[in-house]
């Protein structure tokens, strides 16, 4: 019995000294945490993706609550919802951030654009476009060996089987900007998802001349300016043979659409045209006044 | 015992069937396109633009920058345009277009075929004149020689090595061209060791090469200070340090020069053509290519005018084989496939080889067995699958501390690999993305 005492007076007496030193040390190297950092952490949608340019949601949480204002900061994933949330918790006010959608801005299937040589090494992006310009006569387009996919954590973007490009599924993406980063070829960009995700963009990276362009791909962009002539708002630059939509400046009025000689300006979830092109909407018009 | 490098290497058959095919000339074509970028650094500025006439070893690309080569023309006619056009890098660079006519040389370039020993040159002189004339390293790897011949400050040359040991299987230009050219080339090394004011000149060749060895052995001796060393055949011989530690016991540390332990490595054809440079005054506008493989009908050497379409040098050759399933640009081992047969001859163009369909498509990528052939095969004492692990995972601050920038990228771990792994795809893949993050942090 008396052992059996000794022992339980012992372990005791240890674990008595034991939390003693651990109260003092918790004590003395106390860390002062704003508790606010762990409730906007709360409030964010931990996926850790990093597309805020932080390290992850703990990392972005605290730099809103050290920062001054909301300029700049702003979580993809959550979106304008979770700013506000962000925003109410600090006592600030979120500044309004027009929600983005990766788009692929290359368009050349199978069909449009012929495989030329056949690519059996390493199947990732990276590594083939450091080899050479890709299988097909475009340099500049997608290799569709899906580095996208792989950067991609919200199981958002997919190679189509039938055209070999990526596409992006709307309601997944979050706009993290990931694959952006992944794609050597700088094909994927995040732009303004637009009001019903309607979206008009230049599908298409081929800063060749228009002649080798178009032969390499039937519907590569060869430059010709007739977009940027028709569009209203000068929204649209041509630069290195390869038209490009500006985000901020196009009111979405799709004149440019139908004039394009190769198809390469692509319309989003627009609803069908009439037989003749539709007249600017008012507001847009006022807009220009 | 021959001598050879101490770490790691493989020997895969050697197949050089073009060996003893006397180097041909070609016929020169209605056209031909020049690349502005022809060797390692900045592209070359044209000088010409459409519609002027030019002579063979006119100027058309000036060099812009410290490390970049000129380029002249290798035809006389008149330039059709300035515009981009597909190059073995597999991307559409910037090249000069000309047309044909005739065959005038500029008056300058002394075409007789008679040995030149005498130069009364002082090594500046030369130096110059390496540099006008825009030699690069034609073993394949296309640095300017100008630059590797002036050793940075604080460094002295002490010795010269002559790189005769075309390690590449299949690949035989430089083979033929020591057998030809013995005496310019010998010329030529004494031309470099007065550039480079060093007494030694050691010229390493494999010991497959029997005939060239004895050739050399007889003419050095009207050569002060150059030697001929036999050495084992074994692959990546011909890398520079590799050939340094083969032919002189010198090991050079992680990321050093060969300058740093003495050493000069210069390539055969490079010698010769600074030969044709110096005491010629003929500047780089053609070099020995040899065409081959399985199932080519005429494997052979042919000497040809940079800018000619690699396909005229595959008809020479027979024609491209019904077979055909890859076309080569240099040999199996370091060579790169090409997307076309259109691309123009260069500077470093050291041979094509054909590689018929069932022997060009690689296996399917299988699990790492951990049998650490790789890392026995590597000639730099590397872990290839250790680095193609970090690369995988973009691990780069510890691929950086395992020294991936030291790969050579000579392709012995692909090769040797038994579960098929694109270990040199990835490794160069990482090795570019930490030499990209040592820069920026550099700056």
């Amino acid at each position: 019995m008396s052992v059996l005492l000794t022992a339980v007076a012992t372990l005791g007496a240890i674990g008595a000294g034991s939390a003693a030193i651990l109260y003092m040390v918790g004590q003395k190297f106390k860390v002062e945490e704003d508790p606010r950092i762990q409730e906007v952490q709360d409030s964010l949608p931990a996926a850790n993706c990093g597309g805020c340019g932080f390290p992850g949601c703990a990392s972005f949480a605290s730099a809103c609550v050290k920062a001054e204002s909301m300029e700049n900061l702003f979580c993809p994933v959550g979106g304008q919802d979770t700013m506000d949330k962000v925003a109410a918790i600090l006592g600030r006010k979120a500044p309004v951030v027009a929600k983005k959608i990766a788009v692929v801005r290359c368009n050349g299937t199978c069909d449009s654009r012929p495989r030329l040589n056949l690519y059996d090494g390493a199947s990732k992006c990276t590594i083939a476009s450091a080899l050479y310009g890709g299988d097909t006569g475009c340099s500049f387009g997608c290799l569709g060996l899906g580095d996208c996919v792989d950067s991609c954590t919200f199981d958002a973007i997919h190679i189509n089987p039938l055209t070999m490009l990526p596409e992006v599924v709307e309601d997944k993406c979050t706009a993290c900007g990931a694959c952006v980063k992944a794609c050597p070829k700088d094909i994927i960009e995040l732009r303004k998802q637009g009001p019903k995700s309607r979206r008009i963009y230049v599908s298409c990276v081929n800063k060749d001349k228009g002649g080798v362009a178009k032969k390499a791909c039937d519907v590569a962009c060869i430059g010709c300016s007739k977009c940027q002539q028709v569009c209203p708002f000068e929204a649209i630059t041509i630069e290195n043979n390869l038209a490009f939509i500006i985000d901020d400046k196009c009111r979405l009025c799709r004149k440019c659409v139908p004039v394009c000689p190769t198809k390469s300006i692509l319309e989003l979830n627009f609803p069908l045209r009439k037989e003749t092109p539709p007249a600017p909407k008012e507001e847009d018009a006022t807009v220009i006044a | 015992m021959l001598k050879t490098f101490r770490i790691g290497g493989i020997h895969p058959k050697e197949n050089k069937i073009s060996a003893g095919n006397a180097i041909q000339p070609i016929a020169i074509p209605d056209q031909v396109i020049i690349p502005l970028s022809q060797h390692i650094g900045a592209p070359c500025q044209p000088v010409v633009k459409k519609g002027d006439n030019v002579k063979v070893g006119t100027l058309i690309g000036k060099s812009v920058g410290f490390v970049s080569a000129n380029i002249h023309s290798s035809v006389s006619g008149t330039v059709l345009k300035i515009d981009k056009t597909l190059d073995a890098s597999g991307y559409k660079r910037d090249a000069v277009f000309i047309k044909v006519e005739g065959d005038e040389w500029e008056s300058s370039i002394d075409r007789s075929p008679d040995l030149k020993k005498s130069c009364d040159l002082v090594p500046g002189e030369v130096l110059d004149k390496i540099a006008a004339a825009g030699i690069v390293g034609m073993g394949g790897a296309t640095f300017p020689s100008h630059v590797k011949l002036t050793p940075p400050p604080g460094t002295k040359a002490e010795i010269l090595i002559i790189n005769g040991v075309e390690c590449e299987p299949w690949l035989t230009s430089d083979h033929q061209l020591m057998m030809e050219k013995a005496d310019e080339i010998l010329v030529g090394t004494t031309l470099v060791m007065k550039a480079l004011k060093v007494q030694k000149a050691i010229i390493g060749i494999e010991n497959n090469k029997q005939d060239v060895i004895a050739l050399f052995t007889q003419k050095v001796k009207d050569y002060a200070g150059i030697h001929v060393q036999p050495l084992k055949v074994q692959y990546p011989q011909g890398g520079e340090k590799q050939l340094i530690d083969a032919l002189t016991g010198r090991q050079i540390s992680s990321g050093a020069l060969p300058i740093s332990v003495g050493a000069v490595v210069q390539n055969v054809g490079t010698v010769f053509a600074i030969y044709e440079a110096v005491q010629k005054n003929k500047p780089l506008v053609e070099r020995v290519v040899t065409v081959t493989g399985k199932e080519v009908k005429q494997p052979c050497n042919i000497l040809s005018r940079v800018g000619i379409p690699l396909s005229d040098l595959i008809g020479v050759a027979g024609g491209l084989p019904e077979t055909t399933g890859k076309v080569v640009s240099g040999g199996p081992m370091m060579g790169k496939a090409l997307a076309s047969t259109d691309i123009p001859v260069t500077k470093g163009t050291s041979g094509i080889l054909i590689i018929p369909t069932l022997e060009a498509k690689r296996n399917a990528m299988k699990d790492c067995i951990r049998c650490a052939k790789c890392v026995s095969v590597c000639p730099m004492g590397l872990n290839p699958t250790l680095l193609m692990n970090l690369t995988e995972y973009e691990v780069w601050d510890r691929a950086e501390k395992e020294h991936i920038t030291d790969c050579i990228e000579c392709g012995s771990c692909s090769y040797t690999c038994p579960a098929d792994r694109p270990l040199l795809d990835y490794i160069r893949l990482g090795k570019g993305k930490v030499n990209g993050i040592i820069r920026t942090r550099k700056n």
